[in-house]
């Protein structure tokens, strides 16, 4: 397994530069992709009612990856993917910027989308990272985060199904 | 042994500095370097103390024993994305 986690077309990287969405879809391309699917998440200018002016974000850089190339090891054992990158940007980000992006490639769209769903809840679950707001309510640290959880729950039983489907076929 | 404790985020600046290194006697636990904090910073009892622990870069659980050289972490709940 841990060879295909570290497989070619797999990356996962803390950065404090711009995160460059269409350089990270290219980088898991390969020729046997029928699709390619991006997310990317956001600094948005409002939380809980209250205007936000920028965040911050820190991580433990070495857990981070750590914990990054166990999720592409998950997401690998569920579905047929051909690539996969996730990338977390650190520092002070302004509204508008992307602080998370995940890119998937896989023969098929369903593997794909399917795989990125999974992959952005459980980097919200388990990889160290947190986030200060900087805004209206004043400077916090956001503690956690519950709708990772509960979209956890709703995507997890898809990814036993592909799985099954695979081993029959 | 010697253990080194890194802090993170809202614990980091809670504590003022982000990392130190413990002296400790063979046997002791993650739980164990939780308790020698509270001790040392009263801040830390009074702010509902119950913060997730890591060792060597893996998730552990408080009652992780720790060995001469480990990298202990302690961080709240993640909030990435």
């Amino acid at each position: 397994m841990a060879t295909r986690v570290d497989a070619l077309n797999d990356f996962c990287a803390i950065v404090t530069e711009p995160i460059d969405l269409g350089s990270l879809a290219e980088k898991v391309r390969t020729g046997a992709s029928g699709a390619v699917a991006l997310f990317a998440g956001v600094v948005r200018d409002h939380n809980r009612g209250a205007r936000v002016d920028r965040l911050e974000y820190e991580a433990y850089a070495p857990m981070a990856e750590e914990e990054m190339r166990a999720i592409i090891g998950e997401l690998r054992r569920n579905w047929a993917l051909d690539g996969v990158a996730i990338v977390h940007r650190t520092g002070r980000l302004e509204i508008g910027e992307t602080s998370v992006a995940i890119a998937i490639s896989s023969a098929h769209r369903r593997e794909a989308l399917e795989a990125c769903a999974c992959a952005i809840d459980r980097v919200k679950d388990t990889v160290p990272i947190w986030k200060k707001e900087h805004g209206e309510a004043g400077d916090d640290w956001i503690v956690g985060d519950d709708s990772a959880r509960a979209g956890a729950a709703t995507i997890l039983p898809g990814a036993n199904r592909s799985a099954r489907r695979r081993d029959d076929a | 042994m010697f253990v080194t404790v890194k802090f993170f985020a809202s614990y980091r600046e809670m504590l003022g500095e982000d990392q130190l290194l413990l002296d400790l006697e063979d046997g002791f636990t993650v739980g164990d370097v939780l308790d020698i904090l509270k001790d040392r910073y009263p801040i830390l009892a009074d702010q509902g103390y119950m913060p997730l622990t890591a060792c060597n870069l893996k998730h552990v659980s408080k009652r992780h024993a720790l060995e001469d050289g480990d990298e202990v972490a302690i961080f709240p709940p993640v909030s990435g994305g």
